[in-house]
């Protein structure tokens, strides 16, 4: 999808791509190799080619590092993530530009092809997994707990699969605010005159991107018309209750974005970060605009370390690591199976903000349609 | 004065004269025009490259395409375009103004701490930008900023996060960089001048405008385009201060190139890029022949 032209052409040739790629979905599976072997780490498609989880865990330490990029430590608690995983297995993992974008990582893709800096694993948002996959970008590889992972959130040849996510939510300093607002309809009382803002710019930060449909959602718009999400905010624009700079830890606590729309688990973690420093930071998910976006994991084909790049990817989806993730307020994709099962932890479950039913998502031509219409028309709608 | 005019008109000077001497001499500069060819040559070539030519990504078949830049200059990224040339051009022409005014005060006020004072402070200040120099105002003249609150501005009409807020934080850094490359000039204007134009019986006025002026043209010529260049490739402050409200290429580029929600779009960021070197390029394709003319009063 890289590189087209209009995303007209861009939808539909996503589209084709996409379903020729379903079409012949279950072929890495017969093209798995023989078990064992250093040199068969960059085509082992499961744990059971290396002959097992030791073996993997033995290939991978033989390797010995991991290069990672685009990992911020206070993001969704992948900080605790990367440490723990470098004590269980004692390889060092190398964490490279941790704020960068999804775009950046698809870029070092393509760029350090054949470099020992590659980056082995990437966390993507979903449009970039997608395009990402499309263009043979990812080594297909499925990790043990591969069929507990729903249909919806996984590509059927392993190139990549959700890893956790949440809801769009509002955060709230409780000291600033008198009533802190629950809806997106809240949002627009001249009592919030100067006070809400979102983590960025929408055509540039996923989760901003996420409020604009959020707030398409509780205004009569679908996952196909994220419209009424951008008039919404020009409402919130002209009533002069939106401020466009952006949210950030910084602009949380000085009191600068009182009202601050983001990720449930950022929004969260904000309130755990704060609590000694006088902000008293309350997060609410808006019944009117439910909306959950998940982000996906995969593993770059050329890896460097592609026995280490597996073994990540194991840690991540074992229990540990989606514990790790819920200790960081994000719903791991996993979180319904290990309910069931009971290895979640519940005293993290325990501290998520309740949301009634269960979230859905937008098709890829849906949401590829909503950003091209977010492009076009939010400078308009804001400036 | 000449040396304290910015370089062009030196430079093309320097290069006649070189030139006139033979080709040995041509040798010497093979190695500064290889560094640039190469640091400057190849960047661009790319840039040029990625901004005509689209790639299949089915086949892997590169070809010739307009459609990125016609794109570039359509809907939303023409709006950025005319809203970094207005911001540009606003926030050059009042730097420019009140950086001659202050580097007047400095020359004629014989203080030689204050003029020290001057020059180190516009030496930091023309340095300090990005999302440092945000920060500041937000925490400033921000909604909850100290000088916001104390004062009422909110009531008088003060937004920050806005195209005038972003003027007056653009203006932070652009007058003191004006007064930096003005001073030397105003300090070329020699005193005799004026002693000869009011024993001419010229007013205050009539020196500025016959004399004053047109000996300053060149550098302030210069001053413009040079601040003009600094607000135009501005990024990281107007990021962190307006994000998409008020429109501006260099943000669209970021967005477009480096961003989680927009996929594919790298080669209209380099479209965007290439109208950007164009409109640097006609700013000085006015700014060289004004300024060779005023240079040719001077002699």
């Amino acid at each position: 999808m890289h590189r087209t032209s209009g995303r007209r052409a861009a939808v539909l040739l996503g589209a084709a791509v996409l379903s020729t790629v379903t079409a012949c979905g279950a072929a890495p599976d017969d093209a798995a190799g023989p078990a064992g072997g250093g040199a068969k780490s960059a085509t082992a498609t499961s744990a059971a080619d290396f002959g097992g989880m030791d073996a993997l865990v033995e290939a991978a330490q033989k390797e010995g590092a991991l290069h990672v990029i685009a990992l911020p430590p206070d993001w969704a608690n992948y900080g605790e993530l990367i440490k723990a995983f470098e004590t269980k297995y004692k390889i060092k993992v190398e964490s490279e530009n941790p704020d960068a974008s999804s775009a950046d990582e698809i870029a070092a893709v393509k760029s350090r092809k054949g470099q020992k800096r590659a980056p082995d694993v990437l966390d993507l948002g979903i449009a970039f997994a997608r395009s990402g996959a499309a263009e043979g970008l990812f080594a297909p590889y499925r990790v043990e707990v591969w069929d507990k992972i729903p249909a919806a959130q996984k590509d059927e040849a392993g190139r990549w699969y959700n890893d956790y996510g949440g809801y769009v939510s509002i955060g709230c300093d409780a000291r600033r605010i008198a009533h802190c607002p629950q809806t997106f309809a809240d949002l627009l009382k001249p009592e919030y005159k100067g006070k809400v803002a979102l983590n960025g710019n929408p055509t540039k930060s996923g989760s901003a991107f996420a409020g604009v449909y959020a707030a398409a959602l509780a205004n009569q718009g679908s996952f196909a018309d994220i419209q009424p999400g951008i008039d919404f905010f020009g409402k919130l624009k002209q009533s002069g209750n939106f401020i466009p700079v952006e949210s950030t830890p910084a602009t949380v606590e000085k009191g600068e974005t009182p009202i601050s729309i983001d990720w449930d688990y950022l929004n969260a973690g904000y309130a755990d970060q704060f609590k000694d420093k006088g902000v008293d930071w309350k997060v609410a998910v808006p019944t009117d605009g439910v909306y959950a976006q998940y982000y996906s994991q995969a593993v770059n084909k050329e890896a460097p370390h592609p026995a280490a790049a597996r073994l990540w990817m194991e840690f991540l989806y074992s229990p540990e690591g989606q514990n790790l993730w819920l200790k960081g307020y994000a719903r791991p994709v996993l979180l319904p199976a290990m309910t069931a099962d009971g290895t979640v932890d519940k005293t993290f479950t325990a501290k998520l903000p309740q949301v009634p039913g269960t979230p859905s998502f937008p098709a890829s031509a849906e949401l590829d349609k909503a950003k091209a219409t977010l492009a076009e028309k939010w400078d308009k709608a804001v400036s | 004065m000449s040396s304290a005019s910015p370089t062009p008109t030196t430079g093309t000077a320097g290069g006649t004269r070189r030139r006139r001497r033979g080709p040995r001499t041509w040798l010497a500069a093979l190695p500064l025009l290889g560094f640039t060819g190469l640091c400057f040559g190849l960047p661009l070539g790319a840039l040029l490259f990625g901004a005509v030519t689209r790639t299949d990504p089915d086949t892997g078949a590169t070809a010739l395409t307009g459609e990125h830049l016609s794109r570039s200059l359509q809907g939303p990224y023409l709006g950025s375009l005319v809203g970094s040339v207005q911001l540009s051009t606003l926030t050059a022409l009042l730097a420019t103004i009140l950086g001659v005014f202050f580097a007047q005060a400095v020359a004629t006020s014989r203080s030689r701490a204050l003029r020290d004072a001057v020059l180190t402070a516009s030496g930091v200040l023309a340095n300090f930008g990005g999302v440092p120099l945000a920060f500041a105002f937000i925490a400033t003249l921000g909604i909850s900023g100290v000088v916001t609150q104390l004062a009422d501005l909110t009531d008088l009409g003060w937004n920050l996060y806005s195209f005038g807020g972003l003027t007056v934080v653009y203006l932070y850094f652009l007058v003191p960089l004006m007064v930096l490359v003005i001073l030397p000039a105003i300090d070329g204007l020699r005193p005799q001048w004026r002693e000869a134009a009011e024993n001419a019986g010229a007013g205050g006025w009539q020196y500025w405008r016959h004399v004053g002026i047109p000996v300053l043209a060149p550098s302030l010529l210069g001053g413009f385009v040079l601040l003009f260049g600094s607000a135009f490739a501005a990024h990281a402050t107007a990021a962190a201060l307006v994000g998409g409200s008020v429109p501006l290429v260099t943000l669209k580029i970021a967005d477009a190139l480096s961003g989680n929600v927009l996929v594919g779009q790298e080669n209209v960021a380099l479209a965007l890029g290439l109208d950007m070197i164009l409109i640097a390029g006609l700013v000085m394709a006015v700014y060289l022949p004004l300024q060779r003319r005023s240079a040719r009063w001077l002699r």
